[in-house]
């Protein structure tokens, strides 16, 4: 008894921390851009914090920044003379990805938050169902911008470009190169052809976002693709009650992901955004966190299974 | 209570154990090539190609 109202409790919990997600958003974005009166000076925070990378997609250019981008650091050190891979990166990556998964999408990625606050803009929405294959858009774009090209295209000093952030990333230009050229004559006087090329990005994936949900998270999003690979294993995950699912499909219809969570809880474009679970009229749909221990699972269903067989004795 | 999973438990356990020794071991290796400097330098600087200036 007790452990089913403790059970309960947690669920009640839970439900409301993903009815205040947007709040949950914000304060991450926040934590994300402390140093706000940066945007004034037009200039960059250079403390130590910045040598620590944040969770989410938050250009290190941004004035307010706290901390470095994941991408724009993997690619510094791998594009730089000294390094061909960065260990330091991707331990990091990996150990985000392995706790959180993609929930790191859903609750702490400032772009991410920008895309549902946009969505949220009273139009006509359009699926994004039939253009599934789009997603691996993004993993071809991390094979190719992040490993290949650094690899293969260098100058005489052994240096190379970082090319997602250079042609394709729309937060370098929001975060940095408009406030940064707002506060500083010289800055704005520089802007030349790649300034519009990735302010054309933006503004397609604002128009986007207000249309589709998350276009650049499903279809473009290096960070969302390098998540996507640990939802299977991250310690934060979902679970279905199979005794309790009464395969209504509401979960699946309410997913702006296009994800059919009773079928696949570990599916890769989940963000853990939780609208399945809180609209589940079983209470089916149920969020996991920690590492399930084997030997412990093994020890009780042996248990259970000696007593099942003294009953059935008795 | 009857939860769906594609792999076995011991599978996903000893995958989560490795990941994190893996995560630990590089960012140690990371920092001990000096690989921190490098991500400090670039990201106290202004980044050319993210703000789009070239």
């Amino acid at each position: 008894m007790d452990n089913s109202k403790h059970t309960k409790k947690i669920r009640e919990r839970l439900k409301n921390l993903f009815t205040s997600r947007n709040t949950i958003q914000a304060f991450a974005t926040f934590l994300t851009n402390v140093h706000l009166p940066n945007f004034l000076k037009g200039a960059l925070y250079n403390g130590k914090v910045k040598q620590v990378c944040v969770p989410g997609l938050n250009c290190y250019s941004c004035p307010a920044a706290t901390g470095a981008c994941p991408i724009g650091s993997f690619q510094a050190v791998v594009g730089s003379s000294k390094f061909n891979f960065s260990y330091y990166i991707t331990g990091i990556l990996i150990f985000f990805g392995i706790m959180f998964g993609r929930f790191i999408c859903g609750f702490f990625c400032p772009f991410g938050w920008l895309q549902d606050l946009l969505h949220k803009i009273p139009t006509k929405k359009f699926s994004t169902k039939k253009l599934k294959f789009m997603c691996c858009i993004k993993y071809g774009i991390l094979v190719i911008a992040v490993i290949a090209l650094p690899i293969l295209i260098t100058n005489d000093a052994g240096i190379s470009i970082p090319y997602f952030c250079k042609y394709i990333c729309p937060q370098g230009i929001l975060e940095g190169g408009i406030p940064l050229s707002l506060a500083s004559g010289s800055i704005r006087a520089a802007l030349g052809a790649l300034f519009r090329w990735k302010f054309l990005i933006l503004a397609g994936m604002i128009v986007l976002s207000v249309l589709f949900y998350r276009p650049f998270c499903k279809w473009l999003c290096l960070l969302g693709a390098f998540y996507s690979l640990f939802n299977r294993f991250s310690l934060l995950n979902y679970k279905v009650d199979k005794d309790k699912c009464i395969a209504c499909g509401k979960c699946s219809r309410v997913c702006k992901m296009d994800v059919d969570i009773s079928k696949n809880t570990a599916h890769t474009e989940c963000i853990r955004c939780g609208d399945c679970i809180k609209v589940c009229p079983t209470k089916a749909i149920f969020i996991h966190w920690g590492s399930t221990n084997p030997v412990k699972t093994k020890e009780n269903k042996t248990s259970n299974q000696i007593g099942d067989m003294k009953n059935e004795s008795i | 209570m009857k939860v769906t999973s594609k792999y076995s438990a011991y599978k996903v356990f000893a995958v989560q154990i490795l990941l994190i020794a893996i995560a630990i071991i590089f960012v140690c290796v990371g920092v001990c090539r000096g690989e921190v400097e490098t991500v400090f330098t670039k990201a106290i600087r202004l980044c050319l190609e993210c703000v789009g200036i070239g």
